[in-house]
């Protein structure tokens, strides 16, 4: 079953665990300036919102690299990025309509979500549940039970 | 190893920065943050400088848990000589600034003298630079921010400013960052205004790297996050009702101070509670809370996001505050509401919106209100000197005097002295509720007595985060004491005084101590730290803050009569509630806290404390 990273915006508090477990687990350092999550704070509508890379099924980064250095993880989904093949062309950066995938200046490569190979850390690290790792054919199945929920309030008539 | 190991120190006088090695000895004597920041302090600082000359210094202090996943590890502080008390000062902040001055690569900042005109520190990594702040001068806090944000044209980047308060002398101004956190109280705001420095920027693209074992610092923190999961105040209280929690319970106590402490429970309570702000309007059918938020890595998250009901008269042709904003914690809402008998809760998050925006401190500007409606009761202020009628529970009075202190306007500049300074100008200087000239917080003496020892022996003024014992005489943590009862405070003090010292140096938040005892933080800090972090060692290491800080504090000229409550709370018994009949027994305990100290009968610590604590 492939999974998928599902983000609840609602239950964010603000408080970038996320984008420090992305940077330790990524570059073994606590630095949120190299975290592949960002927690955007809309500060007049009261609104924290995590966002990351959906991992696009076709994936405008990877069909645009002249060099194909990313890649799709066919177990996990991910579009990876292949360090020793990437040029750092920022082409895909262009061509990413969400501006998840970033060039990063220190090693001369970009940096895209990869899922962490099948475990997010980011996941792990919220404590709010407002990022989680679900079934990708099932994000909704949240919502799904919330709505669910709110149909036939009604007492049934022979209970 | 947590610290950064290197310092930044900036000439404000000449607008010059060097960078300087952390003194690595003493950050193994005194931790981090509010305890070696005060050991430069007090190292540097003549203890009977003016607080608001060039002389004095003011730091801005990361901890080695700061910028690291350490839950609530983003918290930095402002260590000075207080303003409004001129005793040692150390306000604690939360949000974002924290923990990116940690990684810019500093483990602290240490402001001098004073700059002929108005500056800004910008810090991007190394790059540091005293910048003009003409164009700032006269901003809010929120205006600083955005300007500053635009002209770096880098949104990342996180400020730390004085409001108009700040600028306008007001003695309890704060240092504001990320628009609504705040190193809030003893005018460290007034000491940064002093020097004409209007705000801190940073950007840190470096992290806070170096942690001595990552595996072991990693569980340790992910078994303490835990610890404040399961627990039921940091786990569902806080996060739920935010600190507001305890508007209703405390009440119930009866030892929510009323009207100036003349009364103890505040038949209002309610309507400005936790549980009201989580209640839909008549007026408009919203709630008033909207979202808890967090600040930097803190699990908890007890911060409130508030929107005003547009329809209010404090905002109803003031489209510019209808957006989410802070939201009242409880000290505020006691300070800006029981305190002055307003029961108002829209105007009291409208006045604390205007604390944040031109950054003043919510408690001590609502308690000298609380003093001045007194005044005006008794018809010795008039309604002509200040502009309106200010009985006891006017909500317009409240919402008028709050946007006149901001802007420094007619008496406005009077309540801006604090309510030792104001009581005092007009004969009455026992009506001021407080302690070193800084205003008690939301605990009545009379109600909680530890809470009155707790104020009479803190080292920056009355103060409920240097020794918070409502934690074990209200809510039974780590084990429940008889509120009522004096027997016993003096170790209770003395033990929640060491163990906050230690969690304030440390970079992460007193919130913790809901839930976290010494033994939570311990093997957190040592897997971060070089040098052997055992609870005795830390131990030690707040009982040797504390001592620091009260060597400091003689030396400036404070004396065992400084450590007293006002004659109200001795003489006037509590009217109603589970207290009704009790007075502070501050004068009995006083003498048992100094003999727990090691100090003497004068409040100074002995020869043989000293030696002990290698001070």
């Amino acid at each position: 079953m492939q999974k998928s990273l599902y983000i609840d915006a609602n239950k964010c508090t603000g408080c970038l665990q996320c984008e420090m477990a992305c940077s330790y687990e990524n570059y073994g350092v606590f630095n949120i300036s190299k975290s592949r999550i960002k927690v955007f704070n809309f500060e007049s509508a009261g609104r924290k919102v995590p966002y990351t890379c959906t991992q696009c099924a076709e994936a405008w980064c990877l069909h645009a690299c002249p060099v194909d250095a990313i890649k799709l993880d066919a177990l996990t989904g991910a579009k990876v990025v292949n360090d020793a093949t990437c040029v750092g062309c920022k082409v895909c950066t262009i061509a990413c309509p969400f501006g998840t995938v970033n060039y990063v200046a220190e090693t001369g490569k970009v940096q895209k979500c990869d899922l962490c190979g099948g475990d997010p850390a980011c996941a792990g690290a919220c404590p709010t549940g407002a990022i989680t790792y679900v079934d990708a054919n099932w994000t909704g199945l949240d919502k799904m039970q919330q709505w669910a929920g709110k149909t036939d309030t009604q007492p049934r008539a022979n209970a | 190893m947590g610290w950064t190991r290197k310092i930044l120190r900036v000439d404000l006088t000449k607008g010059t920065c060097k960078s300087e090695p952390l003194n690595m000895k003493w950050a193994q004597e005194y931790l981090g943050q509010r305890g070696l920041a005060t050991k430069y302090f007090v190292e540097e600082v003549d203890p009977k400088v003016d607080p608001l000359s060039p002389a004095n210094k003011l730091i801005m202090a990361t901890g080695p848990l700061t910028g690291t996943p350490a839950s609530t590890g983003g918290r930095y502080s402002v260590i000075t000589k207080g303003a409004l008390t001129g005793a040692i000062a150390c306000s604690n902040s939360g949000g974002y600034f924290g923990a990116e001055m940690k990684f810019a690569g500093w483990d602290m900042v240490i402001f001098e003298g004073k700059s002929p005109k108005p500056v800004y520190l910008a810090i991007e990594d190394d790059k540091v630079e005293v910048r003009d702040a003409a164009h700032l001068w006269g901003k809010t806090t929120w205006q600083t921010e955005e300007i500053i944000k635009k002209t770096h044209q880098d949104p990342q980047v996180r400020v730390a400013s004085i409001g108009r308060a700040g600028e306008n002398g007001v003695l309890y101004a704060c240092v504001v960052n990320d628009l609504h956190r705040a190193a809030g109280r003893s005018g460290v705001g007034t000491v940064m205004g002093s020097k004409n420095l209007k705000a801190v920027a940073i950007r840190g693209t470096k992290g806070a790297g170096g942690i001595k074992d990552g595996k072991a610092f990693m569980k340790a923190t992910a078994a303490a996050k835990k610890v404040l999961a399961d627990n039921a105040v940091t786990g569902q209280g806080l996060p739920t009702y935010g600190t507001q929690v305890l508007m209703n319970v405390i009440n119930e106590m009866g030892a929510l101070p009323t009207r100036n402490h003349r009364d103890v429970q505040f038949e209002d309570a309610r309507k400005i509670s936790a549980e009201a702000m989580r209640e839909k309007r008549p007026t408009d059918g919203k709630t008033n809370l909207i979202a808890n938020a967090a600040c930097f890595g803190c699990t908890i998250a007890c911060g409130r996001i508030s929107k005003m009901d547009e329809t209010h008269f404090s905002v109803v042709n003031k489209p510019e505050y209808w957006g989410a904003t802070g939201g009242l914690e409880y000290e505020a809402a006691w300070a800006l509401g029981a305190a002055n008998g307003v029961g108002d809760l829209e105007a009291l998050t409208f006045a604390n919106m205007i604390c944040n925006e031109d950054g003043y401190d919510p408690i001590s500007f609502g308690a000298t209100v609380g003093a001045a409606m007194e005044l005006y009761e008794l018809g010795i202020l008039k309604k002509e000197q200040l502009g309106m009628e200010a009985p006891f529970g006017s909500a317009q009075a409240l919402v008028k005097l709050a946007e006149m202190t901001a802007k420094g306007e007619g008496f406005g500049k009077e309540l801006g002295l604090g309510s030792a300074r104001l009581c005092a100008k007009y004969g009455k200087p026992e009506l001021s509720m407080g302690v070193k000239k800084q205003e008690f917080p939301a605990y009545d003496s009379r109600g909680i007595q530890g809470m009155g020892l707790a104020y009479a022996t803190s080292n920056r003024g009355a103060c409920h985060l240097r020794g918070y014992t409502v934690a074990s005489e209200v809510l039974g943590i780590p084990v429940k004491t008889d509120p009522l009862v004096t027997e016993g405070k003096a170790d209770l003090v003395k033990a929640f005084q060491d163990a906050t010292s230690v969690f304030d140096s440390a970079g992460v938040c007193v919130f913790t101590t809901f839930a976290w005892t010494l033994a939570d933080l311990q093997p957190q800090l040592d897997a971060a730290c070089e040098g052997g972090w055992s609870m005795e060692k830390l131990a030690a290491v707040g009982e040797r803050i504390w001592n620091m800080e009260r060597l400091f504090n003689n030396a400036a000229g404070f004396t065992a009569k400084d450590d007293d409550l006002p004659p109200r709370l001795k003489t006037e018994p509590a009217k109603t509630g589970p207290a009704k009949g009790k007075v502070s027994g501050i004068d009995k305990m006083r003498p048992e806290y100094y003999k727990a100290r090691g100090w003497d009968e004068k409040g100074v610590p002995t020869k043989e404390t000293l030696n002990r604590l290698g001070l």
